[in-house]
């Protein structure tokens, strides 16, 4: 591929998306954007740039953006986050939220849904501490694709194995065929729409819990940046933001900082330093 | 402390070749058995740490060397986790109500065995 062709199509998906595509990922670009090139009956690479240079086609921009990202995830994904989600997070949002009675969690790129409905199984679990609570769980996603995958909650046998205990597989989810549907009470819990982070995010929170997990590392610092600022923006003193394994807010923001001795776990600095103390160590 | 030991039970040969590939990755001590009834022998002269178990096999099936394994002196401890191409939400049932601790509809791979021992606490998280 020719060096400007692979410039037009990375600073396209940059823009739209915030993945940086340096050179040394020229053969990604080339094997995932081929089937797109043949999916509009474009010859060639060559043939996908021209498009792009000059037709400005919106669906053809789309398709080459969702085929340079990636949608991995699976249930209940490196298991500690959701651990401490459950033994940590939970009990002090049952209590310092007692008389609002309301919790608000964000999936931020969802992808399939895996991590949004992992959560609401949670909630599910204890349900009986909930009662009388109004528990959102909004999952967005760049993609529309990804995002109706979620919706309709049908994973195949490989997904719903990866991460995803058989008890809660047994309690959760409906046979159908080679598929396995997540159930209606599961899905009634998520409300999914497809939002990009780069762009106006429409009133979206206040969030009391964000997960925002392997997207980040997609992004440019500045990108980074922009993005725990503005998450930060959504939260109160006692909110809390997981990252994924391989993602901190070191350098690129004084909006968070860690909770102490949880990694992962990331609190807005104006929250105490001993507000989550109590609670870690019960 | 000893090396964590393993009890393939599996009547394929080459699916016991694979399942003890993928432990012996986990640093596993692996022992085969193709059958429920060999398996039970192998389980009297020692209790295996986990048990990787398939369902339908000649002789004795998985189904009954678990019911046989729980009743044996020292049969709770071992972690079974079925194996087998049974995936019928019913067969999943009769088999954890069986005693069985994790689930595993076949074809597996490697990711799909970590993250069973993973959630059994077998092995560290990403190890
Ligand atoms: C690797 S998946 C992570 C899924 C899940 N959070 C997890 O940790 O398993 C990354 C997701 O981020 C989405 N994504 C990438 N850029 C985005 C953007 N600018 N706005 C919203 N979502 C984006 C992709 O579509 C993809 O589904």
């Amino acid at each position: 591929m020719k060096e400007e062709d692979f410039d037009l199509l990375a600073h396209l998906v940059k823009q739209r998306s915030g993945l940086v595509l340096t050179r040394d990922k020229a053969y990604l670009l080339e094997s995932r954007l081929i089937p797109v090139a043949r999916k509009f009956d474009l010859k060639d690479l060559d043939d996908l740039a021209r498009a792009v240079r000059d037709k400005r086609d919106e669906k053809l921009a789309t398709a080459i953006t969702e085929a340079m990202t990636t949608n991995e995830t699976f249930f209940f994904r490196d298991q500690k986050p959701f651990d401490q989600f459950r033994k940590i997070i939970l009990p002090h949002m049952l209590k310092a939220r007692a008389a609002r009675k309301s919790l608000r969690v964000w999936s931020a790129a969802a992808s399939t849904g895996q991590e949004a409905y992992s959560l609401a199984m949670i909630l599910a679990e204890e349900a009986a501490k909930l009662q009388g609570w109004k528990v959102d769980i909004i999952g967005t996603d760049l993609s529309a694709e990804v995002i109706e995958k979620a919706k309709e909650g049908f994973y195949n046998q490989f997904e719903v194995q990866r991460g995803l205990p058989v008890t809660m597989l047994m309690k959760y989810f409906r046979q159908e065929g080679e598929k396995w549907q997540i159930s209606e009470k599961i899905r009634s819990m998520v409300q999914y729409r497809a939002m990009n982070l780069l762009a106006d995010w429409g009133g979206i929170g206040p969030f009391d819990v964000v997960f925002c997990r392997n997207v980040l590392i997609y992004f440019d610092p500045p990108t980074k940046s922009r993005m725990l600022e503005r998450i930060a923006g959504l939260m109160p003193p006692d909110g809390v933001l997981f990252l994924g394994g391989a993602e901190a807010v070191l350098g690129l923001t004084s909006r968070f900082k860690n909770m102490e001795g949880e990694k992962g776990i990331y609190i807005p600095a104006s929250c105490p330093a001993d507000a989550w103390k109590a609670t870690a160590a019960a | 402390m000893a090396g964590k030991s393993c009890l393939i039970v599996e009547d394929s040969r080459v699916v016991r070749k694979v399942a003890r590939t993928i432990m012996t990755g986990f640093q596993y001590e692996c022992r085969e058995a193709e059958n429920g009834q060999l398996a039970v022998e192998e389980c009297e002269k020692a209790m295996p740490d986990v048990v990787l178990l398939d369902w339908n096999m000649p002789v004795m099936n998985g189904l009954d060397f678990l019911h046989k394994l729980r009743s044996m002196p020292g049969g709770d401890a071992p972690k079974v986790i079925f194996c087998t191409t049974e995936n019928e939400m019913s067969r999943i049932q009769e088999g954890m109500g069986a005693g069985a601790d994790e689930y595993i509809m076949k074809p597996f791979d490697g990711d799909i065995i970590r993250s069973k021992l993973e959630m059994l606490g077998l092995i560290e998280e990403g190890g």
